[in-house]
């Protein structure tokens, strides 16, 4: 217990001196995270809203393989993309293994489907309440999915904070493709398992309590979105 | 612009009158509307009345085409789909509101029947002022209390210059003052042109409003025609019992 205490101060030391390298892996790990998630975002969100709204051949298996995604193994994902980037991978004249460039694109793999999942079931929710009225304008649901977009806004802001939660604290993945290389892929996880294993227990504690805090943030963040949807719609 | 009603952008021409023949709409084995058969004229408030169950609100979505029918034949004046729902409107029961201000769930109405966006603002104004809602333009649609979201739904009707205003039970989750400030609204409607058919239980709405009267029971129509003559002389039983305030099943 001692020795774990002695380490926690060392950690909050650590933190209050700003130790240069311990902010560039936080700050990796936040560019990596906030990336994949945009990248998600802009993928899932309109995936998500037209699974809801769209009737078309195969929808159902599609609906299937996003929910499946949701539970995607982050090693599976790690090593699919380590595939596809190796130097004898269909991939890997880019050049990419090892580099934060990787570990975005796995993130955005394991994020996707959870923003997608999401947005179709806010989307839908929505539709449910707004169809008849959407169909009484003459807005056919294709046509009323910016107008559903917007409304379920709150929804998929949570939606996109829960992708991101995932990200920040996903280590299997990034370990794989980005290969925690000192001072260019090292990230708050990859490090934690690093120092942990290597027994250097502060540097590990003091990542572990700034990625804590962006957990919080992120879990206040929502609770604080979904307050402010409660008042504002009633 | 893909899916909206591009077809039609011309105003439509008159809608009524409207002949309807022998419609059916059944469901798991029932016949939800039975063979109705009548005329809906242009310019009149025509109350659909009749007890829970009777298939007021379903005749009401069929009209308007959100439920195709099973069976009969509906005769338009104006022959264009797309046209002719540019020419209707509908009110539902439980106001659908969307989830932004007053003037924003204006503004996605109007801009959903391609009102040009030099009107709208001026529409919008118009509808506020018609629903009473002045000041109340940057609240959220929903927080407003059930007598406003109601009024709003209304205005925002009446922002699309329908001839042809269908109304499902408009005040009945709403009490007397909210009901008198709704029934207001829907005069004033009239006043101004609109044809109103409207769905209600409520005997008494039904004899303040009603020109014409449809009175159905347990999916029939039982009877119709001019709403004082039903109220002085009920032909049928079922109607002679629902205007004593007998409880009909």
């Amino acid at each position: 217990m001692g020795e774990i205490g002695e380490a926690a101060a060392t950690a909050l030391r650590l933190l209050r001196s700003a130790d240069p390298e311990l902010f560039a892996i936080v700050a990796l790990s936040l560019e990596v995270s906030l990336t994949a998630t945009g990248l998600a975002a802009a993928i899932g969100l309109p995936l998500g809203a037209l699974l809801a709204v769209a009737r078309f051949p195969g929808r159902g298996a599609l609906v299937l393989l996003v929910d499946a995604g949701l539970g995607l193994p982050p090693v599976v994902v790690g090593l699919l993309v380590y595939l596809l980037l190796s130097r004898a991978g269909p991939l890997g004249e880019l050049g990419l293994l090892f580099t934060p460039t990787a570990m975005v694109i796995a993130q955005t793999i394991l994020v996707t489907p959870i923003v997608a999942a999401l947005a179709r079931r806010a989307v839908a929710d929505l539709l449910e309440d707004y169809h008849e009225h959407l169909t009484s304008l003459g807005l056919r649901p294709l046509a009323a999915v910016p107008v559903l977009l917007f409304d379920a806004r709150y929804r998929l802001a949570t939606a996109c904070l829960a992708g991101f939660g995932r990200a920040a604290a996903e280590v299997g993945a990034i370990l794989i493709v980005g290969g925690n290389i000192r001072d260019h892929t090292r990230t708050m996880t990859t490090a934690i398992a690093l120092e942990t294993s290597k027994g250097a227990l502060e540097q590990a504690l003091a990542l572990g309590f700034v990625l804590i805090l962006v957990v919080l943030a992120v879990n206040l963040a929502a609770a604080g979105l979904s307050t402010m949807a409660r008042r504002i719609e009633g | 612009m893909i899916g909206r009603l591009t077809a039609a952008r011309a105003e439509p021409g008159p809608l009524l009158p409207l002949e309807v023949e022998g419609l059916v709409v059944e469901a798991g084995g029932r016949r939800l509307l039975d063979g109705l058969s009548f005329t809906l004229r242009p310019q009149r408030c025509t109350v659909i009345l009749g007890p829970n169950g009777a298939g007021k609100s379903l005749l009401l979505r069929v009209l308007h085409g959100l439920v195709p029918p099973d069976r009969g034949v509906l005769r338009w004046a104006e022959p264009d789909p797309d046209r002719r729902r540019l020419g209707q409107a509908f009110v539902f029961q439980k106001p659908v509101l969307l989830r932004r201000s007053v003037c924003g769930d204006l503004a996605v109405a109007l801009a959903a029947r391609d009102v040009p966006r030099r009107e709208r603002r001026a529409r919008i104004a118009e509808a506020v002022a018609l629903a009473g809602l002045e000041g109340f333009e940057r609240r959220a649609a929903r927080s407003l209390s059930g007598g406003e979201q109601q009024r709003l739904a209304l205005a925002r009707a009446w922002a699309l210059r329908p001839q042809l205003l269908f109304l499902d039970e408009p005040t009945a989750s709403l009490d007397p003052a909210a009901t008198r400030m709704v029934e207001a609204i829907v005069r004033d409607l009239a006043a101004r042109g609109v044809t109103i058919v409207m769905s209600t239980h409520d005997l008494g709405q039904a004899r303040r409003l009603a020109e014409e009267v449809l009175f159905l029971y347990g999916g029939r129509l039982v009877e119709a025609g001019d709403a004082g003559t039903f109220f002085a002389h009920p032909a049928s039983v079922a109607a002679r019992a629902f205007l004593e305030g007998e409880l009909l099943a």
